[in-house]
């Protein structure tokens, strides 16, 4: 099914060690873990940003595939609607080990904060000041027609106007992430066909 | 635009196992909020409400469960029976489910829990409430910190409107477990007696513990006697920080003149707020500023965390469902543990419950990650 009047704008893939947009391999790296890849992209990129460090690696995953998407958007109004399907248990795990002991003596606000999978939307809305509407779904996987409706609501109904959608999964070490902006002009037909097919290729 | 209501609607608390037990204690000014002393969620001695075991449990088997459920997901079950048995409606893939929760089956977490860890993922979590009751499409998980239970509304309703459904049962519910305490707790966020909010004493939340559900629809012919149209409803960010309230308001400032321009009225149409307060400083302060900002500090306002506590991402449709018997009962209720103003703008405090006829009222919340979420509904019936 797909949406008269709008566009996939661009895409990007982060996942296996590479980060890709619109198809084209923008950076990869041999590292094993998560933690030293992002790290490698977040030099490669040049990315100038403190807070980069104190993210989990939901926030950091999102952040940067918002941060190729996002980098020359000038669209205030860009809507964020992401899913996943571990939601933050990468750092829920954290927290649980901290507060097994000592009858939760050890829990830090730094981890706790990153419990919610909405907090990488709030990152990514801080970078790019976005004072928008953020919505965080989670399904068994991702499902381009449920987020297709959601962002077309938010076009149509003009509370938004362009959405930065997608998939930003991080669990036990594995990373998978394909986020799209959706505008009046891009490059590709805004079609659930189209993501289902740009999802699996990459 | 088509018009969008919320109907049947079910609270299991601390008060009871229906809205009007809840309505009732409200009415009265009587809290749900009771000290806990459980050193298993924390060491010391805390305020919470509290959804009773035994009565859970025997309530859960008049369901007649084919196996094990956890302890949330009995609260979300016998919530949504209710609202599923109310409606009468029948299943078919022209009804859909939004589940509102902000962390699900996080105690499965604990070593000493007998349910398997991968419990904890929320899409397990909606995948039994859908196979429970057979619904014929996959349960949506919501999970955007406080503002779920609110911003589900609004999700139902977008939902509706894009003609994916005709009706959406939204069920919300968090629990009060170690995880959650032993979080607030190292914010030193939680306040060691019944919360004051907006109040000069206030010195932070209670968690508290509901699971509640509504049908959201478009059909006129499913609606009760307390039934509202959503007429507006607005999500914006702060863009300021991921932990704390933002000082000027702006999120929750743009989400309520969001909320109004979608409905078309001005501040003076609106009858009643139903705010977040969740009795810490920084946030009560940052929805004085919002409200002003908006030209509402002269409308009449409560916060009904001193009733529940901070039931998480059950609260915006909690605070939802007993603002839609307000306005039916025309009755504005007490902002309970409230005595003096302790934020820097004006605001119009209700101290004692009072008879006021009213048709509209703002609901809104705020949340970790700089979420906001504002709606107004409008009464049906006058």
């Amino acid at each position: 099914m797909s949406t008269p009047g709008y566009h996939i704008k661009s895409y990007c893939h982060i996942s296996n060690g590479k980060i890709s947009k619109n198809g084209e391999v923008l950076f990869s790296d041999d590292s094993e873990e998560f933690p030293a890849f992002i790290k490698a992209a977040y030099k490669h990129f040049e990315t100038d940003y403190s807070k980069f460090f104190k993210m989990d690696n939901l926030s950091k995953l999102a952040f940067m595939g918002a941060e190729v998407l996002l980098k020359d958007n000038n669209e205030e109004n860009t809507a964020l609607v992401l899913s996943n399907s571990a939601s933050s248990l990468d750092t829920d795990r954290k927290h649980q080990d901290a507060i097994s002991d000592q009858s939760g003596a050890y829990a830090s606000p730094a981890v706790f904060v990153y419990t919610l999978p909405n907090i990488c939307m709030g990152e990514i809305s801080i970078r790019h000041k976005l004072y928008s509407e953020n919505s965080f779904f989670i399904f068994a996987e991702f499902n381009p027609h449920l987020l297709s409706d959601y962002a077309n609501d938010l076009l149509e109904t003009g509370k938004a106007n362009e959405v930065l959608c997608g998939w930003v999964d991080y669990d036990k070490g594995k990373y998978d992430a394909f986020l799209y902006v959706i505008a009046k002009k891009g490059l590709l037909p805004f079609d659930t066909g189209e993501l289902t097919k740009l999802y699996r290729t990459k | 635009m088509s018009n969008i209501y919320l109907s049947h609607n079910n609270i299991v608390s601390a008060y009871g196992f229906d809205s009007a037990s809840a309505v009732d204690s409200i009415k009265n000014e009587v809290s749900g909020l009771s000290l806990v002393d459980d050193s298993k969620i924390l060491p010391n001695p805390f305020y919470s409400s509290l959804i009773a075991q035994d009565n859970l449990s025997k309530a859960f088997q008049k369901l007649n469960p084919q196996e094990d459920y956890t302890r949330l997901e009995q609260i979300l079950l016998v919530s949504l029976a209710n609202t599923l048995k109310e409606s009468g409606l029948e299943l078919t893939d022209r009804v859909g489910l939004i589940v509102s929760t902000t962390k699900g089956n996080i105690d499965v977490l604990d070593a000493d829990n007998p349910f398997d860890q991968n419990r904890a993922y929320l899409s397990e979590l909606g995948k039994k409430i859908e196979t429970f009751f057979g619904f014929k499409n996959e349960a949506i998980v919501l999970s955007n910190a406080c503002v779920s239970g609110v911003l589900a509304l609004a999700v139902a309703k977008r939902f509706i409107h894009q003609k994916r459904y005709d009706h959406v049962f939204v069920v919300a519910g968090d629990l009060v477990s170690q995880f959650i305490l032993t979080g607030f707790n190292s914010f030193q966020a939680l306040s060691e007696l019944p919360c004051r909010p907006f109040c000069k004493t206030r010195a932070g939340i209670n968690i508290g513990e509901v699971g509640c559900s509504v049908l959201v629809t478009k059909d006129e012919d499913h609606l009760v006697n307390e039934s509202v149209r959503i007429i507006g409803e607005a999500s914006c960010n702060d863009a300021n920080h991921i932990s704390g309230p933002s000082r000027t308001g702006e999120g929750l400032y743009r989400s309520v003149v969001s909320a109004m321009n979608q409905a078309n009225i001005e501040a003076e149409a609106i009858d009643y707020i139903s705010a977040h307060g969740t009795a810490t400083m920084f946030n009560d302060e940052m929805e004085a500023i919002a409200f002003n900002r908006a030209y509402l500090q002269d409308t009449p306002l409560n916060s009904l965390k001193g009733y529940f506590g901070h039931t998480l991402g059950a609260s915006g449709l909690l605070e939802t469902i007993i603002g839609m018997y307000s306005l039916h009962s025309n009755t504005l209720f007490a902002s309970l543990g409230f005595q003096e103003l302790g934020v820097s703008q004006p605001l119009n405090i209700i101290t004692e419950t009072t008879a006021k006829e009213s048709s509209i009222f703002l609901k809104t919340a705020s949340g970790f990650g700089g979420c906001n979420t504002a709606a107004i509904f409008q009464k049906v019936n006058s």
